[in-house]
């Protein structure tokens, strides 16, 4: 392990890229790792919506595996799809769709916001600093799109619930 | 409009400083500051532990000076890089109670807290104490190559009096990056760069976009083709923290997110590159440098 | 340094890898938008069929070997498996190539991703042509 390299030739010719490569074989000494993901709470609310849009992401794709599978059980003909809805419909299988009507409805609103703010609209422009330095791009106009992520996704939660608990 | 909406929010946080600042010193004059402490050099297998010292503390008593205090007083083997102590250096980047802050622009009285913890910077390796090595994030910072390419500019070629022409309108494009003191902290707040070795960082993209938006550059397809990796600018998910953490206001969220949208296409990435202006047929510095004397004669004004 | 230096000496470490690079990132970010906001609209429909009778009803056999014999459905649920798991696997693929750097990692995330990509395609597919050929009587 090399901790200490103050002597670094700043006038080499070694490549950049070749540098970095040589600190990659350095091992991760103080890398936060997939906690510094995490702590969505004091770094604000756009880290709150990183933490939410990659969790509802994972989620969203392992119930499109599942369903692809459960779906496909229509080809062994009605009894076999009999025997995969008596496993689905179900209390838990309920509130489990509840939840994939929320993330992908979070997962859609704040996803078209990301395109949005990743594409450099509503972010404000640069401009000259001053005290207290607010950043301009933590702004509340492009926040709203996340606020409004979570509001739609609690009111497809509530209207899935409401279907599907009233359709039994 | 937008000036006075400023104003009135830094009188606002001034005043709530003061208030928090009145109450601390009116109920408590110490603290108990907590630092990490390793010695990564000499032993890499070293487990850290944390030392405690009550430290006496004014109103006015920065996270730096109770550090220098501790160091003084009680333990002077502690370890802290520090320069200037004005927030200009970026030399004094720690994590204070959680967050990562410069020392020196952190008043105790604003945290509001009996106990302050001082860590080293997450994601840069430990060298001992509160010191870490940059060398990753120094090589990251030089990999999107920070300086202007001018083909029409080679260096030899460049008449002694020549300059850029370039209006106050397109430095405001990235004047505001180029306020970045490389203190690192945005780097440490990156939730990518917690296990992405390989990503540059928000520092990094955040001064190639400066570049890019000088119009005195105009290397502007390899600036791109440098960033467009699959460890480049599309590892930034706009997480935001970089920014709030920044404390120079430079807004290394917004950098990112421009010069994406030039590298996707979604903004005009065309720009206006600036003029060179051979100086000697300027008429103020045309008769034997006479306007050079007359200004340098003003700015010592 | 200069940047043809840097240019020169990256390639020549990354050479054999580039070669077989089929997409630059920025290009994939953009299928990753394209995918996502496309899926929003077919994933609606593809919902809103569900709705436009009671929910039980619409999960019995006969109905939804109905819906699969409508040819534009069919195309409709092929299309939402297609775009949906370009994204999902795309986004699965980000968060991995996130965690690990070696370029070991880094292959086989990429090979597969693609295998996965293909796979659910694929029996996504299968469901569908089978469940289009079936009689209902």
């Amino acid at each position: 392990m090399l901790l200490w390299r103050g002597n670094i030739d700043m006038t080499s010719t070694t490549s950049a890229a070749k540098r970095i490569d040589d600190n990659n074989k350095n091992d991760r000494t103080n890398r936060a790792g997939i906690r510094g993901w995490l702590n969505p709470i004091i770094y604000g609310w756009e880290r709150v919506s990183y933490w939410f849009q990659r969790l509802t992401g994972i989620f969203l794709l392992v119930y499109f595996i599942g369903h692809v599978y459960e779906t496909s059980s229509l080809v062994s003909g009605p009894d076999a799809w009999a025997a995969m809805l008596e496993l689905t419909q179900t209390i838990g299988g309920h509130l489990f769709l509840i939840l994939v009507i929320g993330a992908s409805t979070f997962h859609t609103i704040n996803g078209i916001r990301l395109i949005f703010t990743q594409s450099g609209q509503g972010l404000g422009k640069p401009g000259r600093p001053d005290y207290p330095y607010d950043p301009t791009s933590v702004n509340n106009k492009q926040r709203s799109g996340l606020w409004i992520a979570f509001i739609l996704a609690a009111v497809a939660m509530l209207y899935g619930a409401n279907v599907l608990f009233s359709g039994e | 409009m937008k000036i006075f909406k400023k104003d009135k929010k830094r009188d606002i946080k001034n005043k709530e400083a003061i208030e928090i600042s009145n109450t601390t010193d009116n109920t408590k004059s110490s603290v108990k500051l907590r630092v990490f402490r390793i010695n990564a050099i000499q032993d890499p297998k070293d487990v850290h532990h944390f030392d405690e010292f009550q430290i006496p503390v004014k109103r006015w008593t920065t996270v730096l000076d109770a550090l220098l205090d501790a160091k003084s007083y009680h333990d002077s083997s502690i370890a802290i890089r520090y320069s200037c102590r004005m927030a200009s250096c970026g030399s004094c980047g720690m994590k204070i109670n959680g967050i990562p802050r410069l020392a020196c622009y952190t008043k105790i009285s604003e945290l509001a807290t009996n106990t302050i913890t001082c860590e080293p910077l997450p994601n840069f390796p430990y060298i001992r104490d509160l010191v870490t090595d940059f060398s990753q994030f120094i090589n990251h910072h030089r990999s999107v190559m920070p300086y202007i390419q001018n083909k029409k500019a080679d260096i030899p070629d460049v008449n002694e009096l020549t300059e850029y022409e370039q209006t106050p309108e397109d430095l405001d494009k990235f004047l505001q990056f180029s306020y970045c003191i490389k203190c690192g902290l945005c780097y440490s707040a990156c939730p990518t760069v917690a296990t992405d070795l390989k990503f540059p960082g928000p520092q990094a993209l955040s001064q190639a976009y400066r570049y890019f938006a000088d119009s005195r550059d105009t290397d502007k397809s390899n600036r791109l083709k440098v960033i467009d990796t699959s460890h480049g600018i599309s590892r930034c998910h706009f997480a935001g923290s970089c920014s709030n953490v920044c404390p120079k206001g430079v807004d290394p969220a917004l950098g990112i997110q421009l010069l994406r949208s030039h590298l996707l296409g979604f903004s005009n990435s065309e720009k206006k590159i600036a003029k060179l202006q051979d100086r000697s047929s300027n008429p103020y510095t045309a008769e034997e440098g006479e306007g050079d004397t007359e200004k340098n004669e003003n700015n010592d004004k | 340094m200069t940047s043809s230096n840097f240019k020169n000496n990256s390639n020549k470490r990354t050479r054999w890898f580039t070669n077989i690079t089929l997409l630059r990132e920025s290009q994939i970010t953009k299928i990753h938008y394209i995918t996502g906001i496309s899926a929003l609209f077919v994933v609606a429909i593809h919902i809103l069929m569900r709705l436009i009778m009671p929910f039980n009803m619409s999960l019995e056999f006969e109905n939804v070997i109905l819906n699969y014999k409508n040819i534009f459905y069919a195309l409709l649920l092929e299309s939402i498996l297609v775009l949906i798991a370009i994204h999902g696997f795309n986004g699965l693929r980000v968060i991995l190539l996130e965690i690990r750097q070696t370029l070991i990692w880094e292959r086989a995330v990429n090979i597969l991703v693609i295998v996965a990509m293909i796979g659910i395609i694929a029996y996504g597919t299968r469901t569908i042509i089978i469940a289009n050929g079936f009689s209902v009587g």
